[in-house]
This record gives structure tokens, sequence and C-alpha cells, in this order.
């Protein structure tokens, strides 16, 4: 690619949606699963009577419905990912493709 | 190599694979015809899958990414059956079966991994890689260093894991088939070997969705038995569970495994970040054909992953709540009944000492899921699971090979060493590292026997975390990362990272029986993490070598194409 092929596609609109979008989800989504995660083994250091506390009369502890919601949390993170950048990325990138490579 | 020799190949391979059948037959009564017959059927399964997949692979592309045309959902299976290993469904159901809560302590760690390597790395990696993840970190930087760095910390990962998964499929087979450790060594070597070196990439790929599937049947199957049991009532479950656990309610929340919070986010980290550094998963990367199908993969194996972390946690506690029932499944069950008779108490009030002990179980704590399969479907289903267990190690070996063999032909041999071009010399070297590395496999695995390997998983994922990681996130995103600052800073990493497990507990004294460890903490992750992004940082910061110059220059078309996919390697057509 050549130089002034490069400040063009810089300079695109789409693509700066593109990368600014994308830069958008890709934070929000990954501090949201660090939070979740070290959150949760913070609760696990600093706090295992909590986790061990009961829920309802059985010995079912809240730890296990915490700990089972991390895992789920992790994979409906993953299909938000998933949902937006099938909306929203392919199209984008296609667009950008189409106006700069002639071959495509 | 002649269509013959392969041919001739197989046929000596299939003939290790039923002498080792009928050897274990006639060796123990135990042994269970039914795994034995689901292990034939395997075996020749895959070997077939084999032979169609090396008439298919013709070039270097074919060998190392399978053409580029696997789907999302095929390779979300496939990330599954290469990251679930034996260790995994077996040693997780167990630590389960023994600590209860700590148990899915460990199956989260493995989780959670996922969505960073999904939102990081997943579609940067398709649109700027070629075959393997160092395709990915020397884009813009000097190749020689560059390759050299990720070869070391790649072949590190691949060596401790799979001393570790071959050392767990001896014992395994040993138990299972009731085989001689070195035999049923050579055997998984001898089969892995097959696979990667005729089959490459798109046989692997097809074992590691089989395995997947069966796994996951299998894991579904025993679940669903034990909920049957409990009428899918949870709280009944759990309750018995309690009931007959030594330890009583502790098991319903965290205990001892993860003691202090350093300690806990150190192999929080390790965990988390290994996964997205480890060369086997990366390379599957590869094998799609776009960004798209990238993505979809990461979402299908997070799935498939998560659900099954979910089952080997119901798998544990089924097995805590159904073997008071099962005086047979202990080591000193005759002792247990012959000591009843005289005092007339109920055998299953003995069995419930023993539930959770590591020790008392038949085979130890890694066989509890084993023996639930018994307890729930009889000896078929557990000749079923047996087997495929086989197979998990089996698919997991696979990849770790494969991913082994294509750093030394495309980063060492390609790139570093004879910087050719020429790809059919390339693919020549891969099928010969692919021996190698089999055949060091094997002999590791022989000499590691008696020793304690249980942190070798640990320092792998260390060392994935803090050498492959770093510098492919910094690669991506960081503008002023220079070859200088990655090179060193990851030797930096990985240097610390080895010294400080050897002087940890798990080294130090386990395995060189010293009586205190010099430092008390488990994973290294948090150090030397640390110092791989500190030093990558500064060094990169202060470096204005000519080098340095055209590694930031380098950026700005390197980002173009990983955020559009423009110029990005496409799919062949067969």
């Amino acid at each position: 690619m050549d130089r002034s092929l490069i400040e063009k596609i810089k300079s695109d609109q789409d693509f700066q949606k593109l990368v600014s979008e994308r830069n958008r989800v890709m934070i929000v989504l990954t501090v949201a699963e660090l939070i979740v995660y070290f959150g949760f083994i913070l609760l696990v250091a600093f706090n295992k009577e909590f986790l061990a506390s009961k829920l309802g009369d059985g010995v079912i502890t809240i730890g296990i419905p915490i700990g089972i919601g991390v895992i789920v949390v992790s994979f409906i993170l993953t299909g938000i990912y998933v949902y937006i950048a099938n909306r929203d990325y392919d199209e984008l990138s296609e667009k950008i493709k189409k106006k700069y490579i002639k071959e495509v | 190599m002649t269509k013959i020799g392969m041919l001739f190949w197989f046929a000596a391979v299939l003939l290790v694979g039923l002498a080792f059948a009928s050897s274990a037959e006639g060796q123990k009564e135990t042994v269970n015809p039914i795994a034995i017959t689901m292990f034939i059927i395997f075996v020749v399964a895959t070997l077939g899958i084999t032979y169609w997949a090396a008439k298919r692979t013709r070039t270097a592309k074919d060998f190392y990414t399978a053409g580029g045309g696997i789907t999302g959902f095929q390779n979300g299976l496939a990330i599954a059956g290469d990251y679930m290993s034996a260790a995994s469904f077996l040693g997780i159901a167990g630590l389960v079966y023994t600590s209860g809560y700590d148990g899915l302590l460990y199956s989260i760690g493995f989780l959670v991994g996922w969505p960073i390597v999904m939102f990081l790395l997943s579609e940067p990696l398709r649109n700027l890689g070629k075959y393997t993840f160092a395709d990915v970190t020397s884009f813009r930087l000097e190749q020689t260093r560059i390759r050299t760095l990720a070869a070391l910390g790649s072949l590190t990962v691949v060596t401790f894991y799979l001393i570790a998964q071959m050392v767990g499929a001896g014992k395994l087979i040993q138990l299972l088939f009731g085989l001689p450790y070195a035999t049923a060594v050579i055997v998984v070597g001898a089969l892995m070997i097959t696979y990667v070196a005729f089959g490459g990439m798109l046989a692997t790929t097809w074992i590691q969705i089989i395995k997947a599937i069966l796994l996951l049947g299998g894991a579904t199957f025993m679940a669903l038995m034990v909920l049957i049991h409990f009428g899918f009532d949870f709280g009944s479950l759990f309750q018995t569970a309690v009931n007959n656990h030594a330890k009583g309610e502790a098991i319903m929340a965290p205990g001892g495994l993860v003691s202090d919070p350093i300690n806990a986010i150190s192999l929080g980290l390790a965990l988390m970040f290994g996964t997205a550094g480890l060369p086997h998963i990366l390379m599957r990367f590869f094998t799609v054909p776009n960004a798209k199908e990238a993505r979809k993969s990461v979402f299908f194996a997070t799935g498939f992953i998560g659900y099954f972390y979910i089952l080997t946690f119901i798998i544990g506690f089924g097995a805590i709540a159904l073997f008071v029932n099962h005086p047979e499944f202990f080591q000193n069950a005759k002792q247990i009944i012959v000591d009843n008779m005289p005092k007339i108490v109920d055998a299953t009030d003995q069995t419930k000492n023993l539930i959770g002990d590591k020790k008392a179980l038949v085979g130890g704590e890694n066989m509890a899921a084993i023996h639930l399969s018994n307890a729930v479907g009889g000896p078929a289903f557990m000749g079923f699971i047996s087997a495929v267990a086989f197979a998990t190690i089996l698919a997991v070996v696979s990849g770790l090979t494969l991913a082994g063999a294509s750093t030394l032909s495309h980063d060492l041999y390609a790139n570093v060493i004879a910087k050719t071009k020429d790809e059919q010399k390339e693919m020549k070297v891969s099928k010969i590292a692919t021996f190698v590395i089999g055949i060091m496999a094997i002999l590791l695995g022989i000499v590691f026997e008696k020793q304690n390997v249980a942190f070798m998983v640990g320092l792998a994922f260390a060392i994935a975390a803090s050498v492959n990681f770093p510098i492919l996130l910094l690669s991506i995103y960081w503008k002023g990362l220079t070859t200088k600052g990655a090179f060193w800073g990851g030797i930096a990493g990985l240097i610390t990272a080895v010294v400080l497990i050897i002087i940890s507990p798990a080294v130090w004294v386990d395995v060189f029986k010293n009586p205190e460890p010099i430092i008390k903490l488990k994973n290294p992750a948090i150090i030397s993490m640390t110092v791989t992004f500190v030093l990558t940082f500064l060094i990169s910061k202060l470096d204005n070598s000519e080098r340095a110059k055209e590694d930031r220059e380098g950026f700005e078309p390197q980002y173009l194409r990983s955020q559009t996919g423009i110029g990005a390697e496409g799919a062949v057509q067969h």
C-alpha cells in the first residue's frame, strides 16, 4: 500500500467510524470482563464468608450462582460482541475495500 | 513421502494399536472390552480421516491452516476440542470431587480468557496472520529477532504442555487399559505423529471436532443421568453431596485452594491471559476464511467450553452424591465389607468417610468421572467414556505437535535460518519437525514418568501470558513498539517466569524436595507479566535505532489491514 492511499483511507469517514466504534466496543467489553472476573477473584480472596452464605433453606450458597454466572456472563459478552460486529463491522470494511481496492 | 510409504506407515501404526488392544485385553480381567472396541473404531476412523486429509494436503497453506476453508462453527468445535484436555475433564471433575467449589474456580479461570481472545485478538489475528501468531508479531518488526522470540515462547509452552499431557496420558491409559506406561506413551506418540505429519491441520481439525462432539455428548449424558437421579432438583443433589462428603458444607464455598489475594490474582492473570497466548489455540484462527468466521469461532468455542465446565461441576458433585452406594470404587473396599460383617453396620456409612478423599478412590481422584460413568451407565458406558478420554488426549497432543512443528518450520526454518520462500521445502521441514517433536514428546514422557508434572501446565500458561500475549497485544495496538523492546521485554518475561516457578513451592519443594520454597508465590504471572510490559515499554521508548524508526512507520499500514482486512490472506478453493 502506498503512502497516499494510506492517508486517503485514514481520513475516510467510514474508516474512522469503523475504528472508533470497534475501539469503543473493544474497551467497554474487555473492561466489563475484567471487572466480572477479577471482581469474583477478589471476592474469593477477601470475602469467602459472603460466597458461603446460604441461599434459602438448603445447602446451596450464593457462591454457586455467582460462579456459574461468571461463565454465563462471559459467554453473553462474546455474544454481544458478535452481534455488534456482524451488524456493523463487515459492512463498513466491505465499503472501505470497495472504495479503495479495485480487485475486491 | 510416497503413497506406498505412507500406507506402510499407517499399517504399522494400526498394528501397534491392535497389538496394544489385544495385549491389554489379555492382561487384566478388569479391562473393558467396550473400551477396547471403541478405541479401535476411533483409531481406524481417525486413520481414515488422516488418509483422506493427506490427499488434500498439498501446499504449506493446506498443512498449516487446512486451506483456510474451515467454517466458524467447525472451528469453534475444533477450538473446544483443542482446549478441553483430559486434564480439564478428569482433573477438574476430580478437583470438584475432592474440594467441591474450588474446582469451579479453575473452570472459571480456564474460561474467562476466551472473551479476551475475542475482543482483543481474534479479528486482527485473522487479518494480519498467515500460519502462526509470529506472522502477526513480526508483521512490521524485524523477522529474525521477533520470530526467534516467538519460537522460544511457543516451544517452551508446547514442550511443558506436551510433557504434562504425555505423562497424564501414559498414566490414564495404564489405568484404563491395563497397559505398561511406556507402551501407552509410544502408542499416543505414534498416532499423533501420523495425524499431524500426513494429515496436517485438516486431519487435526476433524479429529478435534469428533473428539469435541464425543466429549460433549458423553459429559452431557453423565450430567443428565445425575440430574435424573435427583429429579432435576439441584437442592437435593447438593444436599446429598454435603451429607456424604467428609468435608461437609465446606464443599459449597471457596476453601483453601485460593488462600491469599496475591496468589489468587496471579493465578487469575495466568489463566486469563495465558489462554490468549497459547500457540496451538492462536494457530486455529488461520483456518477460517475471514474475520467474521474468526469471531464466530470464538463465540461457539466459548459456549461449548463454558457448557462443558458447567457439566464437569455437576459430574463432580454427582460423584460425591452417588459413590456412597459403590464401595467397590474405593481402594479398601474389600476391607470395608469384611469389617462390616460382624458389626452389621451399613456399608454406606463406611464408604462415606472415604468420599472426597484423594487416595481412597481406585486410581486416584482423577478417576472420579470414570467411576461415575460406571455408576450411571454401567460398564458399557464406562468403556465409551474411557475411549473418549483417550480420544481427548490424542486431539490435544496433535494440536500441540502441529503448533510446535509449525514454529520450527515456518518461524525458525523458513524465516530465520534458511530465509526461504520455497513453501514445498518448508512443508518438508514441517513434516520432519513433526517426527522430531513427536519422538521428543515420547522420550520426555517416559523420562518424566515418576516426576511430579503438576506445575507444568501452570508454567505453560504463565509463559504464554508473560511472553506471547504481551508482545502480540502490543504489536497489534501500540505504535511505539520496537523490535528491540519486544525482544528484550519478552526474553526478560520468559526468564522471570521460569526462575520464579523453579523457586516456587511447586518445584522447589515438590520436585527438588527442599523444606521451604524461596518465594511463596505459586504462579509467577503477576510479576513476570509486569516485567514484560514495563521493560518492553521502556526499551521501546528509549530505542533510537534505525530499525525502531522502521518499526514505528510500519504501524499504520498494519493497522489499516488489521482493522479492515484489506490484503488479508484468503481461503483457497479445492
